[in-house]
């Protein structure tokens, strides 16, 4: 990988049925991720993915990316909400490219959007290379 | 003023130790659509989010605030090494900020993710955003 190389943006499509089987994996209970009521009682425009599920499509990604490379850091802020409908899916993209190379490690630089919206803030990941 | 100032500096009790099993990663890694291969292969790097979580709602029962009313905020690992299987991981949840923005509390916590011998395995930071005022049974005073 060389600074400069781009990903192939990865669409992830996100489903009603999706937030809970991850609710259900990672045990989250929060209903704002399944109850359309509770998410908009708190000020959420419906209900919204986890913003984990959305960054562990990223961590998906980049282990499509990078056949398998070991992650040395992963994070992200969750600024915009992905709002997955009672019907279909929400379309989430990562697209990526590498940022730096440097002492053993590769910097990506990342973008994920929902619906042609940036839903992370200063999304980072950083790889062995 | 909905959570307490007093708060920052706390670290939390470590949370029970959770073994990493093939069929809870496998169900994790389904759940994101992920490969993933039960007789040893890699952890999705997102995995010790569940040993955060637990962390968290220990903390936010402690401090009766609402697992609804927390949305989060922003989350980064740092990994010392990868999640394996096998692996017995604990957290141990400190709260290194608090702020208020627009009535809403802005909570940052660090939680420090360990294995069986105590080695840190990765570090996850994390903001979490509580709206909507009062802690369950007080009384809103803003």
């Amino acid at each position: 990988m060389n600074p400069g190389d781009a990903l192939g943006p990865r669409t992830f499509a996100i489903t009603r049925a999706d937030l809970v089987a991850y609710a259900a994996a990672a045990g989250d209970p929060n209903p704002i991720h399944q109850d359309e009521e509770v998410a908009r009682s708190v000020g959420l425009p419906g209900v919204i993915a986890h913003g984990m599920l959305t960054l562990g499509l990223v961590g998906r990604a980049v282990d499509e990316w990078t056949g398998g490379a070991e992650v040395v850091e992963l994070g992200c802020k969750f600024t915009q909400p992905v709002v997955v409908p009672a019907e279909g899916a929400a379309e989430v993209v990562v697209a990526g490219t590498v940022k730096t190379v440097a002492d053993g490690l590769v910097t990506l630089a990342l973008e994920v959007t929902c619906g042609g919206t940036k839903v992370l803030g200063m999304p980072k990941a950083v790889v062995r290379g | 003023m909905p959570v307490d100032q007093s708060l920052v500096g706390r670290e939390c009790p470590p949370t029970a130790p959770l073994e990493v099993t093939g069929e809870r990663v496998a169900a994790f890694a389904a759940s994101l659509g992920a490969p993933f291969d039960a007789s040893g292969g890699a952890v999705p790097p997102t995995y010790p989010i569940v040993l955060a979580f637990d962390a968290m709602q220990a903390f936010l029962t402690s401090e009766e605030i609402d697992l609804f009313r927390i949305v989060h905020g922003e989350q980064r690992f740092a990994y010392e090494r990868p999640v394996r299987l096998g692996d017995v991981l604990t957290a141990t949840l400190s709260v290194v900020s608090l702020r208020q923005i627009g009535g809403a509390d802005i909570i940052g916590t660090s939680s420090a993710i360990t294995d069986a011998d105590g080695a840190l395995v990765c570090t996850g930071r994390a903001t979490l955003v509580h709206s909507g005022g009062a802690p369950s049974g007080q009384q809103e005073t803003a």
